[in-house]
């Protein structure tokens, strides 16, 4: 499993260079894609399958098609070798250099995350976990599998519910957003 | 054995490619981008967090339930964002942010 880590992590970051150096704004784009289904995979081995479903559907799905029709409906071509600006340039890249520089040091002093992710019993503690679950997920957790989506489903609609309704209404908000931001006269 | 600290390192790694596309292109799409690349970035340190921290033997949840609002959010500013993008097109033929220099013309 270990080296599936190594090979997903792999692919998300070396597309995720593609992203920053490629100049073709639909390259980009493309390589953001298989970025994400890069992370998506991650996702997934962390046993987080609904979230990875969701990355792939809403970002590599509509996301990514929103970005690239933009991309075809402005008609960018990709930009020109202009005269770069190397201070601007210098600063970028020291700004990451020092960034990583420091991420490897703060992780390298923390000891707790050097650890092993610890195994899910799912069976010892089945009835604290299985309440408010349908049978058939709880079925499933008596085999040992993980019924993710139940448990992602419980979590939100009973402790977030709030925060869900809101989140409607903050989609609800953009979309008229967009519509009115797209009018061709603003009065 | 890949810990804990494997996982964040990577999700740094990818927050600084998205930090370098935001310093160093000049296309507001491709900065764009790279703003999500850096969302990204942080829901997958939630998400190997939410793994790490087991309750009750299973993952904690309540990151799990933070990166679907992040999701959300994130797909409801994207939306909004291209459409500023689109007006801001229709009124300057550009979207180079080397062009974009003042607030109102």
């Amino acid at each position: 499993m270990d080296v599936l880590f190594y090979i997903f992590s792999a692919i998300m970051i070396l597309f995720g260079l593609g992203v920053v150096v490629s100049r073709n704004p639909v390259t980009s784009a493309l390589c953001l894609v298989v970025s994400f289904l890069g992370l998506a995979a991650l996702f997934i081995q962390l046993d987080a399958f609904f979230i990875g479903i969701v990355q792939i559907l809403v970002y590599a799905g509509a996301v990514m098609v929103l970005f690239l029709f933009i991309i075809m409906l402005l008609d960018l071509k990709s930009e020109e070798h202009q005269p770069m600006n190397y201070m601007a340039f210098a600063g970028g890249v020291i700004l990451a250099v020092v960034f990583v520089v420091q991420l490897a040091s703060v992780l390298s002093s923390f000891k707790a995350g050097e650890l092993g992710f610890p195994l899910q019993q799912h069976e010892l503690t089945l009835a604290e976990n299985a309440e408010g679950l349908p049978e058939a997920a709880q079925e499933r957790m008596a085999e040992e599998k993980l019924p993710d989506v139940h448990l992602v489903g419980r979590t939100i609609f009973t402790h977030f519910n709030f925060p869900l309704q809101v989140v409607a209404v903050l989609l609800l908000v953009s979309t008229i957003g967009v519509v009115i931001l797209s009018k061709r006269k603003l009065t | 054995m890949v810990t804990l600290n494997h996982y964040l390192f990577v999700s740094g790694l990818l927050f600084t490619l998205g930090l370098t596309g935001v310093m160093l292109r000049r296309s507001l799409i491709v900065i764009f981008m790279s703003l999500e690349m850096m969302l990204s970035a942080a829901n997958l340190s939630l998400v190997a967090f939410s793994r790490f921290n087991l309750v009750n033997g299973l993952p904690n949840y309540n990151g799990q339930a933070l990166v679907f609002f992040i999701i959300t959010v994130a797909a409801a500013e994207v939306a909004v964002g291209l459409a500023i993008i689109v007006a801001l097109f229709r009124a300057r033929q550009t979207t180079s942010v080397d062009d974009i220099t003042s607030m109102k013309y």
